[in-house]
């Protein structure tokens, strides 16, 4: 499956919409997340005081970024660790690379990361000499299906069982013939197990990086960055510089909000605190390590006012609860990021020209704002988006013209009361029944759904006439 | 209440029970949609308001709350309109909108357009101190209960996102509608989840709406009522429109105000006004 552009955003929800079972393949992860995080939430009495708690972290780590940066860095150099400072997608998939093309790299096995997916990691390795091995069991099946990630804690959401039970015949050294998922799951096992012991660079992302100690911290359930970072002799960690936090107790409220408000669990099965290159007397682990600092437009978004957005920990609830998101999926947006968080972040990371379309995505129901674990004002920094798009001028001419025509009209309450008059006579003129099912002007609204006539006269004109006819008669 | 008028007259089986307010001076903002398309939800929103206590007032130079504008992200378009209902409305003691999201603007977002201008962000802020919605005001503020209210049937209540989100509005209509003799309601599965309206956005991207819409009409049909209540006409006219589309005229969709001043049943879609 090719990935979708974000500048063809309208066609890309007419291809979603077409796709007879596409709701139905949504649903049945997003309705399980919602249940599931609803009963972690009222098992979690704390919550509010977690929310608030987690949203002063992130808040006061964005406000002193610069300090926390350079302390990250002082403390992840004394732990042996390289950094390198990446301040575009480009610069960081070609840090990456040249690290693996260093070291004579022919296999490299990656954890999950949607930031690797940001920087365009999975490209970069796949137009490269060398093998890019996803371990995470999602990713391992996306790659597979050659498709790109259709939601950040569930990419292969929009893959059938069939489709898994097809595509781990067809690549797997040792398949399964049952279409049992344990079976499935052991089916990757093997195949990995032998990957992750012969693989030459392990590159993960990171949930946090804690400023105090230099370390980075991952949260998986399936081991996998464990045993992608573990076994070989070189450790690359690409991660967003909002990923930091000043110190491990700082990173626990945020934990207990992402694991929960994810997938509904107190916690995952690994979290793990890295903590550079193997020492001298450690039994196990990389020999060198790397840390990507990756900007790529985090810090403009804090100079230009969207610094709550930094807040995000990456947990999907905001797609999970999403109206929109529920009925288009993931791939429509054509970023890595979908659903309001994507909507607001892609323009950072491409451009609002081509991702301003998925700004009015949205119908402003709050109920994203509403689950976000850090409070995120989704709908606030969608709109001052679309504020953006305006002054731009990338709104389409006819939809200016509409506003600005009921604008002009809107702050002259007696031309309005008229217009409104003289639109109850034009809408008249095309009811039936009780109800219009086609008029000109209004395709938007009958191309879907009927129009209720109205009734014969606005209610300014009735309200006057009856205090006009109650002044004279009494 | 010095100036009530025949049509409340018409209506007093419904008691007054109202405990808070003595004749406060509300400014009853209809809003476009029930200006236009349903009139009657302006008469229901003054009798109630009426049988609460309130001396209401019908500002004659009002328009629109300005969401066209504000959601578009015209910034100036939206301070033009709000220049205008500060002006006309900021004398009341309370402003009073029959819609969750129309209140939701005033309350929340006028401040937001006014930044770079302090004294007018002072004025937006001081009428969203006194603006509410209708429903939630005649039960938080007036501690209004509904007396001598007949309908006989069956109803499912659909929660407008702003109103359910952005000013709690929840409890309010369904106290009210349980003292409704003869009323029963009936549970509606998803009844907090968008209907896919969105003001500007359901003419915008008609076929995600079209696909929202559907679903909310599926569970709508599901909860086998005979009336669909809501306290936004936006919505409303969503999902009456979607429903009608289907071919389904059993479900009879209104404005929980409708139902409360005794105006019903008056099908939202039938030419039946007077």
């Amino acid at each position: 499956m090719q990935a979708n552009k974000p500048e063809n955003f309208t066609q890309n929800v007419t291809d979603a919409l077409a796709q007879p079972d596409l709701k139905m393949i949504i649903r049945r992860t997003t309705d399980k997340a919602e249940a599931k995080r609803s009963d972690a939430i009222a098992n979690f009495p704390e919550f509010e005081k977690a929310r608030a708690q987690g949203q002063k972290v992130k808040d006061h780590t964005i406000k002193h970024m610069e300090h926390y940066l350079a302390e990250f860095e002082k403390n992840a150099l004394a732990q042996g660790t390289i950094v390198h400072w990446a301040s575009t997608a480009e610069e960081a998939s070609k840090i990456v690379l040249d690290i693996c093309r260093e070291h004579k790299a022919k296999k490299v096995t990656r954890s999950k990361s949607m930031l690797g997916e940001e920087i365009g990691l999975t490209h970069a390795f796949d137009n490269s000499e060398m093998e890019r091995i996803e371990t995470d069991l999602a990713e391992h099946i996306i790659q597979l299906a050659g498709d790109p990630p259709s939601h950040i804690i569930w990419p292969a959401m929009h893959r059938s069982r069939e489709d898994v039970v097809k595509l781990f015949r067809e690549f797997h050294s040792d398949p399964t013939y049952s279409e049992e998922i344990t079976d499935l799951v052991r089916s990757a096992r093997r195949d990995l197990r032998t990957k992750f012991l012969t693989s030459d660079i392990g590159i993960s992302g990171s949930n946090f990086l804690l400023a105090d100690s230099g370390s980075s911290c991952t949260v998986t359930n399936e081991g996998n960055a464990e045993l992608t970072i573990t076994p070989p002799k070189v450790h690359i960690v690409t991660a967003g510089i909002e990923k930091l936090v000043p110190s491990m107790a700082h990173a626990i409220p945020l934990l207990r909000l992402l694991t929960r408000s994810a997938t509904g669990a107190d916690i995952t099965q690994y979290i793990t605190f890295h903590n550079g290159p193997k020492r001298k007397n450690d039994a196990d682990g990389p020999e060198e390590c790397h840390i990507v600092l990756v900007d790529n437009g985090r810090t403009k978004m804090l100079a230009e006012g969207m610094e709550e957005m930094l807040r995000c920990i990456r947990c999907g609830a905001c797609m999970n609860h999403c109206v929109v998101y529920k009925h288009i999926g993931g791939h429509a947006y054509g970023s890595v990021y979908p659903g309001p968080m994507g909507s607001v972040l892609t323009p950072h990371l491409q451009s609002l020209e081509v991702a301003n379309k998925q700004t009015h995505a949205c119908t402003m129901n709050g109920r994203c704002e509403d689950v976000c674990p850090v409070n995120i004002p989704l709908p606030k920094l969608l709109r001052s988006l679309r504020a953006q798009s305006w002054e731009k001028k990338y709104e389409p001419l006819t939809n200016r013209f509409v506003v600005k025509f009921f604008g002009v009209l809107a702050k002259r309450p007696q031309l309005f009361q008229l217009f409104s008059s003289c639109s109850l006579i034009f809408m008249k003129a095309f009811s039936r029944n009780g109800w219009i099912k086609y008029m000109p002007f209004t395709s938007g609204w009958t191309r879907n759904r009927d129009l209720i006539e109205p009734e014969t006269t606005t209610f300014m004109h009735q309200y006057k006439k009856m205090k006009k006819s109650e002044s004279g008669g009494s | 209440m010095s100036d009530k008028n025949n049509y409340t007259d018409a209506n007093q089986s419904n008691t007054i029970e109202c405990l808070n307010i003595s004749e406060k001076r509300v400014g009853l903002f209809v809003t476009c949609l029930v200006n236009t398309i349903r009139p009657s939800v302006g008469f229901a929103s003054i009798t109630l308001l009426e049988q609460a206590g309130c001396t209401v007032e019908v500002p004659a130079a009002q328009s629109c709350c300005g969401q066209p504008a504000f959601n578009s992200g015209d910034d100036e378009g939206t301070r033009q309109i709000a220049y205008q209902v500060i002006e006309q409305f900021e004398e009341f003691d309370y402003v009073i909108l029959p819609s969750g999201s129309c209140a939701s603007m005033i309350k929340n977002n006028f401040i937001e357009v006014f930044k770079e201008q302090p004294g007018w962000q002072a004025r937006a802020q001081h009428l969203a101190d006194r603006t509410h919605e209708l429903l939630s005001f005649l039960v938080d503020v007036c501690n209004f209960k509904p007396n001598g209210v007949e309908l006989d049937g069956t109803f499912t209540y659909h929660d407008s996102c702003s109103g359910y989100r952005s000013l709690n509005v929840y409890e309010q209509p369904r106290e009210m509608l349980s003292t409704v003799k003869g009323l029963e309601h009936k549970p509606l599965n998803g009844h907090s989840e968008c209907c896919g309206f969105g003001g500007t956005f359901c003419v915008k991207y008609s076929d995600i709406s079209n696909a929202i819409v559907s679903e909310k009409v599926e569970n709508v049909v599901a909860a086998d009522a005979d009336y669909l209540l809501g306290g936004d006409m936006g919505c409303l006219m969503n999902i009456a429109g979607k429903l009608n589309r289907e071919g389904n005229q059993k479900i009879t969709a209104l404005h929980t105000a409708e139902v409360l001043a005794g105006l019903a049943p008056k099908i939202i879609g039938a030419n039946d006004a007077s």
